[in-house]
């Protein structure tokens, strides 16, 4: 049972950690949790998809298929989780300092849910088979300890989703004027871990060189398999023993992303000085 | 997206050529052969066959790596090129039986 709920444990975190941390990000983001639930059953059905076709997913593409599926949903959440960011630099502060007309909001409320909606679909998607399939093991082996493992799979989702849920209450503590940056520190870091994951799925299927098997080996500071290693390597891509190429897309992404962010933001700042010179200030 | 895709694939063909293939088999939640040795400062493509009809998950700390591998399917896996040294592997989804060593010598 200890087995199982730990299985399940480690698959739901990280997709808990990413819900959390997005739908603290998306706190005024209206019908933002009808966003989200969609996003999750959107993503268990897509899971439960994904699971039934792993033999013909995997044989794809000379055995590989596997590997760029993970490859390309984890590059599509890393692009989503760079918008976000990216958005949030140029609209997050006017957002939380003045009082907004209600067309903007709704304007700029629908591009957050379709990020929204795809971010919760794709990392409940990734996760979620992997779930299926090993508490489809569980079912199709039977025998005697088949309820006590059911009974391990659903501590392992509740302690899960409790992690997820901490974290959310955590950043909502935080006070609004450190808000946006925590939550934009957290996403980016996220978006970088995922790059790194992605990363390792492509040189394992051989199809990226690794620059370098192994950077630096640290599973005996913290090990991946602790909890605290769990956290860590699903909250900002820690890696015990990272290939070159991981660390190259993990630093790239973050820079992407803040640069992106940079550029965005001073553009906005110019147009605002300039608005402000003119007669029609409206703020 | 596709474009990087195919020209992504073309990659492995070029490779092929020079690779180290090790053949694993899984049958009752165990690998066989468990114990496999090889050469080190090479890639390594593994092959594994999944003889059950229940999925099961390759994973190893040592290396790096983890994959699901449907129940009557096969998958590949690439490893290295590695340094000398043991590198234990197991299965997730059966860790009391599925246990296996990679030795790089």
């Amino acid at each position: 049972m200890f087995g199982t709920a730990l299985i399940v444990f480690r698959e739901v975190l990280e997709a808990a950690l990413i819900i959390g941390i997005v739908a603290a990000a998306t706190r005024d983001v209206p019908k933002r949790n009808f966003w989200i639930g969609a996003g999750i059953i959107m993503g268990l059905l897509g899971a439960a998809m994904v699971a039934a076709s792993t033999d013909v997913i995997a044989s794809l593409v000379d055995g590989v298929g596997q590997e760029i599926f993970n490859a390309i949903v984890l590059g599509l959440a890393v692009v989503m989780l760079a918008w976000h960011v990216i958005w949030m630099s140029s609209h997050g502060v006017e957002l939380s300092k003045r009082a907004r007309s209600i067309g903007e909001n709704i304007r700029q409320g629908s591009i957050e849910c379709s990020i929204l909606l795809t971010l919760v679909g794709l990392a409940v998607l990734r996760e979620g088979s992997e779930t299926v399939l090993f508490m489809y093991g569980v079912l199709a082996a039977g025998g005697a300890n088949m309820a006590s493992m059911l009974a391990g799979g659903l501590i392992g989702l509740l302690i899960g989703v409790a992690f997820g849920y901490a974290i959310y209450a955590g950043l909502l503590r935080i006070p609004l004027r450190w808000f946006f940056s925590a939550t934009n520190a957290l996403v980016m870091l996220l978006a970088a871990g995922m790059a790194s994951q992605a990363a390792k799925y492509l040189i394992q299927a051989d199809l990226l060189p690794s620059l370098g098997d192994v950077m630096w080996d640290t599973s005996s500071i913290v090990s991946e398999q602790s909890l605290f290693g769990m956290l860590l390597h699903n909250l900002i891509g820690y890696d015990a023993r990272p290939a070159g190429l991981q660390v190259l897309f993990y630093l790239a992404t973050l820079a992407a992303i803040s640069v992106g962010a940079k550029l965005v933001q001073g553009k906005k700042r110019s147009i605002k000085s300039f608005k402000q010179e003119g007669p029609l200030v409206n703020a | 997206m596709k474009l990087i895709l195919s020209l992504l694939l073309i990659i492995p063909a070029i490779a092929l050529a020079s690779e180290n293939e090790i053949a694993i088999t899984i049958k009752n939640h165990k690998f066989e052969p468990a114990e496999i040795t090889v050469p080190a400062g090479k890639k390594i493509k593994l092959l594994i066959q999944n003889k059950d009809a229940t999925p099961e998950e390759f994973e190893s700390h040592e290396l790096n790596r983890e994959k699901v591998i449907a129940g009557n399917s096969s998958a590949t896996i690439y490893i290295g090129p590695l340094s000398a040294g043991k590198y234990p592997f197991f299965g997730e989804f059966n860790q009391a039986t599925a246990q296996g060593n990679i030795t790089v010598k």
